[in-house]
């Protein structure tokens, strides 16, 4: 049985990391204007950090999450609403599991 | 607060809160197995509000880690959210320093990707910002403490193929970056580094090595094209 101070502890210490983390880019840059290279870099973020965070899912689970992927994806350029594209990914993914 | 833009928040958000009830369901259970009362359930899906780093930190507590190596651990989970607040930061020049910085408690992947997503077309606003953070959390935490409460009788959630809507919606919010043959090099180069990262170093360093990369690709693929 784990003690009681240990599982606050955790909270506590867990809870200010994320914080802080959440806060932390804000706080480099709000208010400064970024140019050249640091503009550049920036404007990746979005893009980079999205695929970081998928690619594993996507390409190291299996052939069901791989093709789920690209279903969704032809979805996403179709510019079906949101809700539909994440539905396309959800069923897809659902349904290739059972069958492959 | 302006109501339109909070339901716009909420209406984007809303497939996520669908998608997430049993994911904190399921959380709740494994937290419950891992000797938490449904209170500290709660209290840490409330307080620490991150999937990411509450799973692991359970495998973590379970085997016995220190405190310490714990925390280091979810710190390193975290990182990604420094490059999601910096890049965030350009959208919400309209909301004031203190409010912004109670709003980033909320900043979740899901709704960082909402917002940019958005921010493609209008600046964020604290309605917005509010709108798409805020009921997820609610509906997290609830649902948290419920799953310790219930305990294990979720079943295996990867049969609904909910644990897939997440990359879902980031595969629908990536297709708006798209700019072309540059965009694709920054993918690749994302896409590598963090499945070999994923393959080949133990923790989450995955997300913040393929970001750092793809950010990387682009500022090299610039320079060469001199602009």
């Amino acid at each position: 049985m784990i003690e009681g101070w240990f599982i606050y502890a955790a909270i506590l210490g867990m809870g200010l990391v994320t914080y802080a983390s959440r806060l932390a880019g804000y706080m480099l840059l709000n208010g400064k204007t970024v140019s050249g290279r640091m503009k550049t870099a920036l404007e990746a973020v979005p893009p980079a950090i999205l695929t970081a965070v998928i690619a594993p899912t996507v390409f190291l689970q299996g052939p069901a999450e791989m093709i789920a992927g690209a279903l969704t994806l032809v979805s996403a350029i179709l510019k079906l609403p949101l809700l539909v594209t994440i539905g396309v990914g959800v069923a897809s993914v659902a349904l290739l599991r059972t069958v492959l | 607060m302006n109501r339109e833009q909070f339901l716009a928040g909420l209406k984007d958000i809303a497939p996520m809160m669908i998608a997430y009830a049993p994911i904190a369901a399921l959380w709740g259970t494994i937290a419950a197995g891992t000797g938490l009362s449904p209170f500290q359930a709660w209290l840490m899906s409330a307080f620490v509000y991150s999937g990411a780093a509450q799973f692991v930190s359970m495998d973590l507590i379970k085997s016995g880690t220190p405190l310490a190596l714990l925390i280091f651990a979810i710190t390193t989970v975290s990182l990604r959210h420094v490059l999601m607040s910096a890049s965030i930061s350009r959208h919400t020049t309209s909301i004031r320093r203190p409010k912004a910085m109670l709003l980033l408690f909320w900043l979740t992947d899901e709704a960082w990707a909402l917002m940019e997503r958005r921010a493609l077309h209008s600046p964020i606003t604290t309605s917005y910002f509010a709108g798409v953070a805020i009921p997820l959390w609610c509906v997290w935490m609830t649902f948290c403490a419920i799953g310790a409460v219930v305990g294990s009788a979720m079943g295996d959630t990867s049969r609904y193929g909910l644990d897939f809507a997440f990359a879902a919606m980031f595969t629908a919010v990536l297709a708006g970056f798209w700019k072309g043959s540059r965009t694709a090099l920054v993918l690749a180069a994302s896409a590598g580094v963090a499945v070999l990262a994923k393959l080949y170093i133990p923790g989450a360093w995955y997300i913040i090595l393929g970001g750092l990369a793809g950010m990387l690709v682009a500022v090299v693929g610039a320079t060469d094209g001199n602009d």
